[in-house]
């Protein structure tokens, strides 16, 4: 169903994949992350697995992403490699 | 160096893209898994434990095994972001930031000065610049019942529709959250502490983990509701329902202490003085 709407959304998901781990600004990084795991959300919601899609929407996007924002407050905001 | 790891990355990526073409295609009902384990759970969940979501029950009673140890798992994750981060916390000897409300002015405060702790007219502020932002602190502060209410909602609701403990409990962590990071995390910590959040965090695994020795006691397997049924006067059936409820407002109890407890220790790095 609706193929065009989820490969839309999987292209997406590898572009936010790929600019989570490329981008040099671990802050921009942590908020690709967030993203890209509400991407995710709208992929299992679209493949009918609703209780992991509210998983990953309140964990992945949620709190993962305010948890890597407190961590980059307290390290550095700039990657070394 | 890096040019090696790309290697690597992109010949595992294709031999992870090449093996996935021997799983069974996406939904397919002749899959092993839809063939044998799934037509159990959708014919006779419903009647076994009077659940309708079938994620619920399989989580919870079929898979309560499972379920308690990943419990354990987030739970063992705050213990040990305790052991590394947590450090000693120094009282009263350092420099403090207080703000004046009325004037807005900073006012900053020497060790050995005496500090306004109890006047309603400065509040402490973090040595990071803040800004005083009526707007940010006013919202949140309004819109955190709702987002617990809805998580006990989706706690209480997880046996018709999607949640369950897990959710419910990321949410209602994530209110306190909220709050610590719109106001700081010495409010957050006045509405619950971190001995508060250890101790629902140890009786959320104790609940979970205590319904399945109460069930041994009665005679039955660990974690089978069903023995429960005498204790809370209800049939075998109901029970598995309600033993399933128990459980998840364990799961729930403890996710929302353990999430608590991280935060509070990664945005203050471990002195718990100072948030975000």
């Amino acid at each position: 169903m609706f193929w065009q709407i989820e490969f839309f959304i999987f292209i997406i998901v590898i572009i936010l994949a790929v600019g989570a781990i490329s981008v040099k600004d671990l802050l921009s990084a942590a908020i690709l992350f967030g993203a890209y795991s509400f991407m995710m959300c709208l992929l299992w919601a679209i493949m009918g697995a609703v209780d992991v899609a509210f998983t990953e929407a309140s964990v992945g996007a949620g709190i993962s992403t305010v948890l890597f924002v407190a961590a980059v407050f307290r390290t550095s905001r700039r990657t070394k490699d | 160096m890096k040019a090696g790891a790309l290697a690597v990355v992109v010949i595992l990526g294709a031999v992870l893209i090449f093996c996935s073409h021997g799983f069974p295609p996406w939904g397919d009902p002749a899959s092993p898994a839809s063939r044998h384990v799934s037509p159990y759970y959708i014919e006779k969940s419903m009647r076994d434990t009077s659940v309708p979501n079938i994620v619920t029950a399989v989580l919870a009673d079929y898979r309560g095994y499972d379920t308690m140890f990943e419990t354990i798992v987030i739970f063992t994750a705050g213990i040990a972001c305790i052991f590394l981060l947590r450090t000693p916390q120094k009282t009263k000897t350092e420099t403090r930031l207080y703000r004046h409300v009325p004037t807005g002015i900073t006012l900053r405060i020497e060790k050995g000065g005496k500090f306004p702790e109890d006047s309603i007219d400065f509040e402490r502020i973090d040595s990071e610049w803040v800004p005083y932002d009526l707007i940010v602190k006013t919202t949140c502060r309004l819109i955190v019942p709702f987002i617990q209410l809805f998580a006990l909602y989706v706690i209480a609701h997880g046996h018709y529709s999607p949640g369950g403990g897990f959710q419910g409990g990321v949410i209602l962590g994530a209110a306190t959250l909220l709050l610590a990071v719109a106001f700081d995390l010495r409010s957050a910590k006045r509405r619950l502490s971190e001995k508060m959040a250890a101790i629902l965090g140890t009786l959320g695994v104790f609940i979970y983990a205590g319904t399945g020795i109460a069930c041994m006691i009665l005679d039955a397997n660990f974690l089978d509701y069903s023995a429960l049924a005498p204790l809370l006067g209800v049939d075998s059936i109901s029970a598995r329902s309600y033993g399933i409820l128990i459980v998840e407002v364990g799961v729930g109890m403890a996710v929302m202490a353990v999430m608590v407890m991280l935060y509070y220790n990664i945005s203050s790095a471990g002195k718990q003085d100072e948030g975000l």
